[in-house]
Parts: structure tokens; C-alpha cells; sequence
């Protein structure tokens, strides 16, 4: 599904990413782990395609299509999801009709029919009650006045509405306290864990995994991977730290 | 208001104007004279859009409400002033939006006199300026001796589209009065390209994702507006040819 070959990826001139390669099919969840610096956000948002972002070398294919010719909201469009490490706060924009316009933006690009507002409506209803947050969060200015843990869990209940192929979440464990991580952990799971379907958790630690369990693990220092293996290599570096398994 | 000659450049209500069309315009007509009674109530929204220059007196008596708002979209040079007199106790509330681009030149021009004691005004403008559009507001709060007790509020917010915009923002307080509430806060900037990155993250177009995130800069102008739902149509369709 998502097939990166010897990425390198500048930041105002900065070279973060050298020469990674990942390869991840439908239905199997991946998690980057790496220390701070590493270049795990970077990656996360040479796919999401943020500006200045800079990609110098290699490539990135997501269901055999040129991920880096495309524009942010046709990668959203094609079916992938990005989950901020920091989501954005929008004064004066309701979660509710973002989301609706997001979603039919989306559905335009892909040739279906819009959803009509009560369709939508159940639809945030349904979601928002997978990741346990009030609807009347999801009728407030997108992430405004919520806490940490909130805007995390507002991510889930958006990534449950617009139903992605592939989701990239950038540390979506941090902020989070024990019974929220266990929510977004399940919620991760009801959504994105399908045969048709894959994630690439980008992670400091083992405590989300206990959760969703990845089927594979890769260790990202200093902008390549290093290492990758099964789940055991997430308890291995819990145990050993980066720095004995990065070495 | 009344003005005998020909304005220039040098007179500083007409500062940025284009003196051009102020000429073509000349003799302006007589400003409309709007008298509220001690204990009445005015409520009307203004919308701007073909170019005009409209000048207006308004005088609140004792106690007297009015609610103006204004959306100042039209034609190559549009201006809108007002010359308020508050006396006691009156209630002003101005809501006001200009968006323009192309070579617009969109101007509100506004003179609020606190004449009495306990007098309260509220001012909220926003403008929305791309291409080489410029915008100005210029509001003058004055307050006279006697006004004690005056509460008066001024909160002036431009963004602009384009490096080549320009907004102008003059705030400016005239203060007779030692036992007054003077608050003015202006601020001018352009779209955060984080909120507007997120915005596409989800699969808006670059386009509509700016549109929204001006749909909620101007939003709150015309809140209460008596048709508020048309003058949020008129902005949201002229946003929309901006973006």
C-alpha cells in the first residue's frame, strides 16, 4: 500500500531523512520508534505533505500512485490520514462543519455523492461515541479550549469519519493519560484494524503498543531505519534504550 | 461631515481614499441624517457594493439602541462614513466587514462623540484584502468633558491575501473625561499556514480551506444583524471569488 524507497527529505536546508525505505502492505500495522531528533515527525509529514518540507531524494508510492506529486488534500482524498502529534487549534470553525466539508471534499474527489447533514450527523454520532467524547465537543471550534488528551482523541473521532487507508499517527499516545490511552488504543483498533486497511504508528514508547499491537517494529535514528523486526524488538528497546539497539 | 471642498489627500479622514473618485463624485450629496429619539431603537445593515460613497449622521438620544452594520464589497472605490453623537446613556453598536481585492479601495470612516455621561460603543471591523486591494478603517472615539462613565470599545482585525494588500488601521481616542472605559485593539495579519495545512490535511482544497478559515474571521461581525443570514450569504460569496 505505501512503498517509500531512499527517502531524503531537507527541512529549511536542513537534511533530516537519509535514504529511508519502508514498505507497508494492507493490513498490517507498523511502528517507527527513535529517538528525539531522529526524524519520525518528518517523516510523518513528508507524506502529509506539509510545506517546506523538502524531498531531495527517492521516492514514495501509496497504491502504486507518486504520493510526493500529490497536493495535501488529494493524498487526504486517496486515502490517507495524517494524526498530528500537535492538532491545530481553528477559532470560529466547528468541528462538525469541518469535518462534514472535509469528508465531502473528499467524496467529490472520488466521484461519490455528498453526505446529507443528518447522514453526517449520525455518522460523528457513531464515532465520536467509539473514541467516548461528547457530541457537543464535536459542535465547538475544532480543537479550541481542548485539553492535550482531547485533541488526541478529536483526531480518532476524525479519522473514524473520514475512514482512511492508511493512517500515519504521529505519537497520538503522547498527552494522553492511562484511561484515554486505552480509548484511543481501542478506538485505533475498531477503526483501522481491517484486512483492507493500515497504520504506521509513530511512537517514544512500548505504553500504545500494549495496545495496538504492530506487527512490525523499525527503530528510526538519524533519519534512516536501522533496525526492524516483530513486536518483541518494541520491549527490546523499552529494556535496552535507543542507544544500545541503535548502536 | 459637511464638507465644502473638494478633499485631498492632505485632510486625514481621506488620507488613503482614491481622490479621483472622491472628484468624479463631487458635489457629494448631503449626508442622511438619522435622529433616534431619547429611548428608541434603530437597527440597520448596510451593504455597500456598488462603489459608493455614503455618509451618515447619527444621533442617539437619552437611552436611545442602535445596532449598524455594514459589508463594504462593491466597486472600485467604496467608502461608508458615519458620524455618531451618543448622549446619556446611549447604546452603539457597530458590526463591519470590507472584502476586497483586485485594485479595490474600501474605506470605513467613523467618528463616535460620547457628548453625555454613561454612554456605551462598540466597534468590530474586519477586512479581508488580496490582489493590490487596499482597506482602510479610521475610527475616532471622542469623549467629551462632561461624558464621565463612558464605555467604549474598538477591536479592528485585517488579514491580508496577498503580499501586495494593504490595510490601513487608525484607532484614535479623544479624551475629555477622567472616569472612562477606552478599549481599542487592532491587529493585522495573513492566514496561518499551519491551520490552513491541517484544514487541507483532511481533504479540503486549498481554496475552500482558506474560504473557511475567512468565513470565521468575519464571523461575529453580524451577529444579531436583523438579516444576518443574507449579509453571511453576500460575504461568504465575495470571500469565495477572493480565495
Amino acid at each position: 500500500m505505501l512503498k517509500i524507497e531512499n527517502l531524503h527529505a531537507t527541512v529549511a536546508d536542513k537534511p533530516i531523512l537519509k535514504g529511508l525505505s519502508l514498505s507497508i502492505n494492507a493490513g498490517e500495522i507498523h511502528a517507527i520508534m527513535g529517538p528525539n531528533g531522529a526524524g519520525k515527525s518528518t517523516l510523518s509529514y513528508v507524506l502529509g505533505g506539509r510545506p517546506g518540507y523538502e524531498v531531495t531524494e527517492g521516492s514514495a508510492t501509496f497504491d502504486g500512485q507518486d504520493l510526493l506529486d500529490m497536493d495535501p488534500h488529494e493524498r487526504a482524498a486517496a486515502g490517507l490520514f495524517l494524526g498530528f502529534q500537535y492538532p491545530v487549534e481553528i477559532p470560529g470553525v466547528s468541528n462538525v462543519q469541518f469535518l462534514r466539508e472535509s469528508l465531502n471534499a473528499q467524496r467529490k474527489a472520488r466521484g461519490q455523492e455528498p453526505l446529507s447533514g443528518g447522514d453526517f450527523l449520525k455518522l460523528a454520532r457513531e464515532k465520536a461515541g467509539l473514541l467516548r467524547m461528547d457530541m457537543d465537543m464535536l459542535k465547538r471550534p475544532v480543537n479550541v479550549g481542548f485539553s492535550g488528551g482531547e485533541k488526541k482523541r478529536n483526531e480518532m473521532v476524525q479519522m473514524g469519519i473520514l475512514d482512511p487507508k492508511l493512517a500515519i499517527l504521529d505519537e497520538t499516545d503522547s498527552g494522553l493519560d492511562i484511561d484515554a490511552l486505552r480509548v484511543v488504543g481501542d478506538g485505533i483498533n475498531a477503526i483501522m484494524r481491517r484486512p483492507d486497511k493500515a497504520v504506521l504508528l509513530i511512537t517514544h514508547y512500548q505504553r500504545l503498543l500494549d495496545y495496538v499491537q504492530p506487527d512490525f517494529v523499525h527503530v528510526l535514528a538519524a533519519g534512516r531505519i536501522v533496525k526492524s523486526g516483530g513486536p518483541e524488538l518494541a520491549l527490546e528497546l523499552e529494556r535496552e534504550g535507543y542507544a544500545e539497539i541503535a548502536a | 461631515m459637511t464638507i465644502a471642498t473638494l478633499p485631498t489627500r492632505r485632510d486625514e479622514a481621506w488620507r488613503y481614499s482614491d481622490i479621483d473618485a472622491v472628484t468624479a463624485a463631487w458635489p457629494l450629496p448631503a449626508p442622511e441624517s438619522i435622529i433616534v429619539p431619547a429611548g428608541g431603537k434603530f437597527a440597520r445593515a448596510i451593504v455597500q457594493d456598488a462603489g459608493d460613497i455614503r455618509q451618515i449622521e447619527l444621533v442617539l438620544g437619552k437611552g436611545a439602541v442602535a445596532h449598524l452594520h455594514v459589508l463594504n464589497i462593491g466597486g472600485a472605490y467604496g467608502r461608508i462614513e458615519l458620524a455618531v453623537t451618543l448622549h446619556e446613556g446611549a447604546d452603539f453598536r457597530f458590526g463591519a466587514a470590507q472584502i476586497g481585492g483586485g485594485e479595490q479601495n474600501l474605506e470605513i470612516v467613523t467618528t463616535v462623540t460620547h457628548a453625555e455621561p454613561g454612554a456605551t460603543s462598540r466597534q468590530v471591523v474586519r477586512s479581508v484584502l488580496g490582489g493590490t486591494a487596499t482597506g482602510t478603517y479610521l475610527g475616532k472615539v471622542a469623549v467629551a468633558r462632561d461624558a464621565q462613565q463612558t464605555d467604549s470599545e474598538q477591536d479592528v482585525k485585517a488579514m491580508l491575501l496577498d503580499r501586495s494588500a494593504t490595510a490601513n488601521a487608525k484607532p484614535e481616542l479623544e479624551i475629555f473625561a477622567d472616569d472612562v472605559k477606552c478599549a481599542h485593539g487592532c491587529a493585522i495579519g495573513e492566514l496561518d499556514a499551519m491551520a490552513l495545512y491541517y484544514l487541507q490535511s483532511r481533504g479540503l482544497p486549498p481554496a475552500e480551506a482558506k474560504k473557511i478559515l475567512l468565513q470565521a474571521f468575519v464571523a461575529g461581525v453580524f451577529d444579531g444583524a436583523e438579516d444576518e443570514e443574507r449579509l453571511q450569504a453576500l460575504a461568504l460569496a465575495k470571500l469565495g471569488e477572493l480565495v
